[in-house]
């Protein structure tokens, strides 16, 4: 069975799409890097459906799933690449059957990817929608405490600074990686007023700020989120000082996992899939790059359904799947 | 509970009680049939005699008159043990689903679509429904846990046992009087080979921390639309001490079992037992009896035996259902949907 699926793999691995394997494409699409990433792979996805020679819906959603995996092995956002790709394929193929009926799959083929544009096109959206809905909740003179390196954070920071509002941002460094120097940087070339701190003061600072605004990589079915290590820490920290903690994420964030604790969070997304590779599956030494919000401590989530109660997210997930 | 002990009152009203309806309330009367889903499927599997065995009167027409004798039927169970919320709604199900059937259907075309709907109500949403949670559940039971259970569910077990074909894992459960049906899952899980601790309610917080339980699995008679979790009296207390130390509480639950009804605390609706099984303390025990008669002359003492209690959701961490793994909040979505769909 595994070499089968080795052989199937590394098929798709060589397909070109206009003279690029699917990893040279997407790497491609990624060169603008204020796109979200999940955007990136939505593009390669409907680049595979062009130039896809499969005859039936099933060879088309195989092939689609195929590339997910090849996605899914790079190091970087798994997460939303996930959860992205699979709202994709349920967007396009919803009653499909009723098309599938009446034309011949080529004709199909073509509705779909027409769908699939649709789809793109309200993703790539969703950022400005997130921020003009979270225009109202940073007022005038706030104080604002951020965790690494979030673009949709800096979507709606950058909103906020467009409407012509003065507020102070901490910004954390956000270890091992140091991303928050990345968001600091930005949001200094924005004129915004921004201070980095290290991860250690965020108790020290909490007192200070009035609210705390973090982006997600994942939003768990439960609300929960999933976002880079340390947000967890804050959260606690934000709800023992009694401060607002709000999460930014797109609806294709919303994924199908429930984890119960940190513990639970599926290797996978915990560590980067070379790390995994080079230690063959023991990753009991190394240090994990994300952590799980549990819903509890998140007070509201601003998403481009709009802004919801974590407890909401469940509702929109069982909406959207069932 | 002395089996002896029960008189039921049996009168027709708007029908006869059909015999396997007759025995089946005894069953229930002296605890012989407990669980919220044995007594569903015990319900459904009279009431297929019931339809079975059902002819409609000369002049009168099939969905009516087998409604009042239904419902007659449902009010001697009712008067044995007030019924379960798993049993109520499969009743309702079924009563909406003879309300529908076509005027001028023969009558041997109408029973027949009726039994094929019991059939499939008990196909679907128990036994598929288990199976769907098992699976789901084994998503969440890793090598070597630890998992706590309370009393015994049926659901619960058959998670147990379907993991432990795939996975290794030991077992602690809690038990609580007067019931002490925990030694019932005691059996049946040591006959599987499972290994097991066995302790009572209050040794809970001990077990729960020295044992290390990695998580609880618990049953429930019913979900309610305000997210609360009705189950066996003691399950609250359960679910509370493990979120007092962030164990995870899982919790187990057909859709079949979840009822628009909204409670807030655990007496406005509940079921007594028998409050002498408070006094009674265990096999021939010599003192039980005596201390009984002096009780039930002590005009300061009330004996008080609920069998359920109210879990609020701050305790509860998912809720398994065979839609998938879903927050105590979203029952009232669960139950909208369902209605939309008609089912």
């Amino acid at each position: 069975m595994s070499t089968t699926e080795e052989f199937t793999s590394s098929s798709i691995d060589q397909t070109r799409i206009g003279g690029q394997t699917v990893l040279e494409y997407y790497a491609e699409c990624q060169r603008d890097e204020t796109k979200a990433v999940a955007v990136a792979a939505i593009e390669t996805m409907i680049q595979v459906m062009e130039k896809s020679e499969a005859e039936t819906l099933q060879g088309l959603v195989k092939e689609m799933n195929d590339v997910i995996d090849i996605l899914k092995r790079t190091d970087g956002n798994v997460t939303s690449i996930e959860s992205g790709c699979k709202l994709f394929i349920r967007f396009i193929t919803l009653e499909s059957s009723v098309l599938l009926e009446n034309l011949p799959f080529n004709q199909c083929l073509n509705m779909l990817i027409a769908r699939g544009n649709k789809f793109l096109g309200e993703m790539s959206r969703a950022r400005l929608k997130i921020a003009q809905l979270s225009a109202q909740f940073i007022e005038n003179g706030a104080v604002v405490l951020t965790h690494s390196l979030s673009k949709c954070v800096l979507e709606v920071l950058k909103g906020a600074a467009l409407d012509g509002k003065r507020f102070h941002v901490y910004v954390t460094q956000s270890g091992p990686d140091n991303s928050g120097i990345k968001m600091f940087n930005k949001l200094r070339a924005m004129n915004i007023s921004a201070t980095q701190i290290l991860d250690a003061a965020v108790g020290y600072i909490m007192e200070s700020v009035d609210l705390v605004l973090v982006g997600a990589e994942g939003v768990m079915e439960n609300g929960g989120v999933l976002n880079k290590i340390g947000t967890y820490g804050i959260a606690v920290c934000a709800r023992s000082s009694n401060k607002p903690f709000y999460v930014v994420a797109e609806s294709f964030k919303f994924v199908r996992l429930y984890p119960l604790n940190q513990r639970d969070i599926p290797c996978n997304l915990k560590y980067n899939s070379s790390v995994i590779k080079e230690n063959c599956g023991d990753t009991r030494f190394e240090h994990p790059k994300i952590d799980y919000t549990p819903p509890d401590l998140i007070t509201l989530l601003f998403t481009n359904l709009g802004v919801l109660t974590p407890s909401a997210v469940s509702d929109e997930l069982i909406k959207l799947y069932l | 509970v002395h089996p002896g002990d029960c008189t039921v009152q049996v009168h027709s009203g708007r029908g006869t009680v059909h015999p396997e309806v007759l025995r089946l309330g005894l069953r229930y009367a002296s605890a012989t049939i407990l669980g919220s889903n044995s007594r569903c499927v015990a319900l459904l599997g009279a009431l297929t005699h019931l339809v079975r065995d059902y002819t409609t009167p000369a002049d009168k027409e099939l969905p009516r008159d087998l409604e009042d004798n239904l419902n007659a039927n449902v009010a001697y169970l009712e008067r044995c043990r007030p019924l379960a919320v798993s049993m109520r709604n499969a009743v309702k199900h079924i009563k909406r689903y003879i309300n529908a059937t076509p005027e001028k259907t023969p009558d041997h075309k109408a029973k027949s679509d009726i039994l094929k709907c019991i059939e499939d109500y008990l196909k679907e949403r128990v036994v598929l429904a288990g199976q769907a949670i098992s699976l789901f559940a084994a998503n969440k039971i890793g090598k070597d846990d630890v998992i706590l259970v309370y009393g015994f569910s049926s659901i619960v077990f058959k998670i147990l046992i379907d993991s432990f074909k795939q996975t290794r894992f030991s077992v602690v459960i809690i038990d609580g009087r007067p019931r002490l049906e925990g030694r019932t899952m005691l059996t049946r899980l040591t006959q599987h080979g499972v290994p097991c601790t066995y302790a009572l309610l209050n040794a809970l917080p001990y077990v729960l921390e020295r044992g290390c339980v990695r998580k609880v699995l618990l049953g429930a008679h019913a979900l309610l639309a305000n997210g609360r979790v009705m189950g066996r009296v003691g399950t609250a207390l359960v679910a509370m001490v493990a979120h007092a130390r962030g164990v995870p509480v899982l919790v187990c639950c057909e859709t079949h079992k979840f009822c628009e009804r909204v409670q807030t605390d655990s007496i406005v609706v509940n079921e007594l037992g028998d409050p002498l099984e408070l006094v009674v303390t265990g096999h021939g025990d010599p003192t039980g009896g005596r201390l009984a008669t002096t009780l039930n002359e002590g005009k300061n003492l009330t004996l008080l035996n609920l069998s359920y209690d109210i879990t609020p959701p701050e305790f509860v961490t998912m809720v398994i259902t065979e839609l998938g793994m879903l927050p105590c909040t979203s029952v009232p979505v669960v139950l909208r949907v369902k209605s939309i769909e008609g089912t």
